[in-house]
């Protein structure tokens, strides 16, 4: 075997592939590679304290903080994910990006982002810390830490697969050239190369996919074409309507009632991930100023609303065009596809050279920004949260930055062991739901009960905090050794796995929010002067009250609130 | 003056990359213009279309974001 034969094999497992590369393509593709890393050269001699390496030097516009904001979140598991759930559930998919997203990133912007910004913390673990104190940090610090790790490995497998399929690629190879790739940018450029890169990644994701939704809808014949061809496939409507089939949950394909989804998503795992995930919201943290930091995640409230164009719309358009059904992932059989193969699937059907390598670029694209917000959120947590007070307390700025470094290196080899495990999931969406119940949802309590109600105790907060995620986890195990628990955790013996991770997420936010209020009621709570600049009503907060009305924060809000109240009129 | 300022702005990069894409793709779609690729819809050129847009969005940017020309 000669040593060219041999790279071939190791890059290229068979003749699988759905399509082959034409120069143009590679070139676009190696482009990218090229750019992302010399973005993070470049602003390499940025980042030197541990203000810039962490929070890029909090200097960042309204736009950079709201676009890195939200592309931080449209990773691979937005692309990929929600377009097989799209194939699967019908446009249900859309609710979360909109009952997931209005009420949850205005709350946050409006309410929760005065909090985290005035109190100068590095990271929500860190307000959690002077709120409550350090067990409850602790906790936090740790869970956060574990569930970004998966999630990260989680990006790299859905990235593997997609290069698998469209490309043909071999799997590991995926994994270790797209891991080492974010490794070396965010490293290099810590967070200002990481909001660069995923702004970047941002354009490049809508011009990449954009061919799928316009010429699938010229294809369909509009949007009426569209739902008769579906109406054709699946032999009823459940499939194109938002809302008025939630009134059962067996009159849906997501099996699940309106209940579970307008409080189970579109309040707790919502305001959970918006509001308490410090993925996110260090992209917001970097914003140059307390009304920057409020509108970053109003901005991205209207992206976010729109991002089901490329997204979900592909999902319905594959149900309806392409010529041959999907399977769910791990289904035997010679050359079928899976769900979580859409994306691709709809790709290899429009694109020709050159757009095709756009498309894949802003698949790769997706993986990326998705893999930089974990590590980098992952570097800050373990570097503020748990190597500093914990491991090594006497650091040095300079040294805070170091280590900042090689935990970004140390959470990308982590991340890749979590990319193997997470193979033996049969759905890559399902399984984060899971994650989010886990940890999120009971974060979530834990956050606002604190931002809001003074008379919560640093004992309230952490009982509360580690009873929510117990419960969630025994609820998950319950089910899995038993079925017939599903009965009573998503009240419906007939509701199916994302209807469950909605409802655990809402009984674990209650259980966490109860507990947290019984243990603060029978014990001390902290002076009212310690709690300036971390409780509503122990804080002054003057915000824009001089700014004209259409600077204002709550002005775009508003706009967002009329925008998402059209979209559930028409689709509902 | 902020470390911000005297950085490339990001939409500088996101500009001189959709100009090299749009060049790129806009090049392979008037080489293949009449043999066009095996894909749906492959008729209405739609990477020409991409390519030209790409080229007038990126070359925008690239333009009103270049390095020292606004201060």
């Amino acid at each position: 075997m000669t040593l060219t034969s041999f790279a071939a094999s190791a890059v290229f497992y068979g003749a699988n592939r759905l399509i082959s590369l034409s120069p143009a393509d590679v070139l676009i593709i190696v482009i990218y590679f090229v750019t992302v890393l010399g973005i993070g050269v470049y602003l390499q001699r940025y980042a030197h304290t541990s203000k810039e390496f962490f929070l890029a030097g909090r200097e960042m516009s309204a736009w950079v903080a709201g676009l890195s904001f939200l592309s931080a979140n449209l990773g691979a598991l937005e692309l990929m994910g929600w377009a097989a759930a799209t194939y699967q559930y019908g446009i249900l998919a859309a609710h979360f990006y909109w009952i997931a997203a209005f009420p949850s990133m205005v709350f946050l912007g409006l309410v929760m982002m005065p909090f985290y910004y005035i109190s100068k913390t590095h990271s929500v673990p860190g307000y959690l810390q002077l709120r409550y104190g350090e067990a409850t940090r602790a906790l936090s610090g740790i869970s956060f830490a574990f569930m970004t790790i998966l999630m990260s490995g989680i990006n790299m497998y859905a990235m593997a697969i997609v290069m698998k399929v469209v490309l043909g690629w071999n799997i590991h190879f995926s994994i270790w050239v797209s891991s080492l790739t974010v490794a070396a940018y965010v490293t290099l450029g810590g967070l200002y190369s990481a909001i660069f890169n995923e702004v970047l990644q941002f354009f490049l994701i809508w011009v990449g996919v954009l061919t799928v939704p316009i010429l699938g809808m010229i294809e369909a014949g509009g949007w009426s074409g569209l739902v008769a061809k579906i109406h054709q496939r699946v032999q009823n409507d459940e499939y194109v309507h938002l809302w008025s089939t939630l009134g059962t949950f067996s009159g849906n394909p997501m099996g699940v009632h309106w209940t579970g989804m307008l409080l189970g998503l579109g309040g707790v795992i919502a305001f959970g991930y918006w509001g308490t995930d410090f993925l996110v919201i260090q992209r917001a943290m970097s914003a140059r100023d307390l009304r920057s930091a409020q509108l970053a995640p109003i901005i991205a409230a209207y992206f976010k609303m729109i991002v089901p164009l490329i997204v979900i719309l592909p999902g319905l358009l594959a149900l309806a065009l392409l010529p041959y059904h999907l399977v769910p992932e791990g289904t035997p059989g010679e050359g079928v596809h899976t769900y979580n193969e859409v994306l691709p699937l709809m790709l290899a059907r429009y694109c020709g050279p050159g757009l095709l390598g756009l498309g894949v670029t802003a698949l790769i694209a997706g993986f990326m920004s998705g893999m930089a917000g974990n590590l980098s959120a992952f570097a800050t947590v373990w570097t503020y949260d748990i190597y500093r007070p914990y491991l090594s307390k006497m650091k040095s700025d300079a040294q805070l930055v170091t280590v900042g470094r090689w935990c970004t290196i140390l959470g990308v080899i982590l991340s890749i062991g979590a990319a193997y495990f997470v193979t033996q999931f049969k759905s890559i969406m399902d399984y984060m739901q899971a994650l989010v119940s886990f940890f999120i949802a009971p974060l979530c309590a834990t956050v606002l009960i604190g931002m809001l109600w003074k008379r919560a105790t640093p004992k309230g907060g952490f009982w509360g905090l580690l009873a929510g995620t117990v419960s969630s986890v025994a609820m998950f195990t319950l089910v899995k050794v038993n079925h017939r628990f599903l009965a009573i955790v998503a009240l419906s013996p007939n509701a199916k796995d994302m209807a469950e991770n909605l409802y655990r997420a809402l009984w674990s936010w209650l259980i966490c929010a109860l507990v947290t209020v019984i243990v603060s009621l029978f014990t001390t709570p902290r002076p009212d002067r310690e709690l300036r600049g971390l409780v509503w009503g122990c804080t002054e907060l003057s915000l824009d009250k001089n700014l004209p009305l259409w600077k204002r924060p709550v002005f775009w809000a508003g706009g967002v609130a009329i925008f998402f109240a059209i979209l559930q009129w028409t689709f509902w | 003056m902020s470390r911000e300022a005297h950085m490339l702005p990001v939409w500088f990069f996101i500009g001189a990359l959709l100009t090299i894409y749009g060049a790129i793709i806009l090049v392979v779609a008037l080489v293949d213009f009449h043999h066009p690729s095996a894909v749906v819809l492959a008729r209405f050129h739609p990477d020409l279309f991409a390519g030209v847009l790409l080229l007038a969005v990126g070359g925008f940017y690239t333009f009103w974001f270049w390095p020292g020309r606004r201060k």
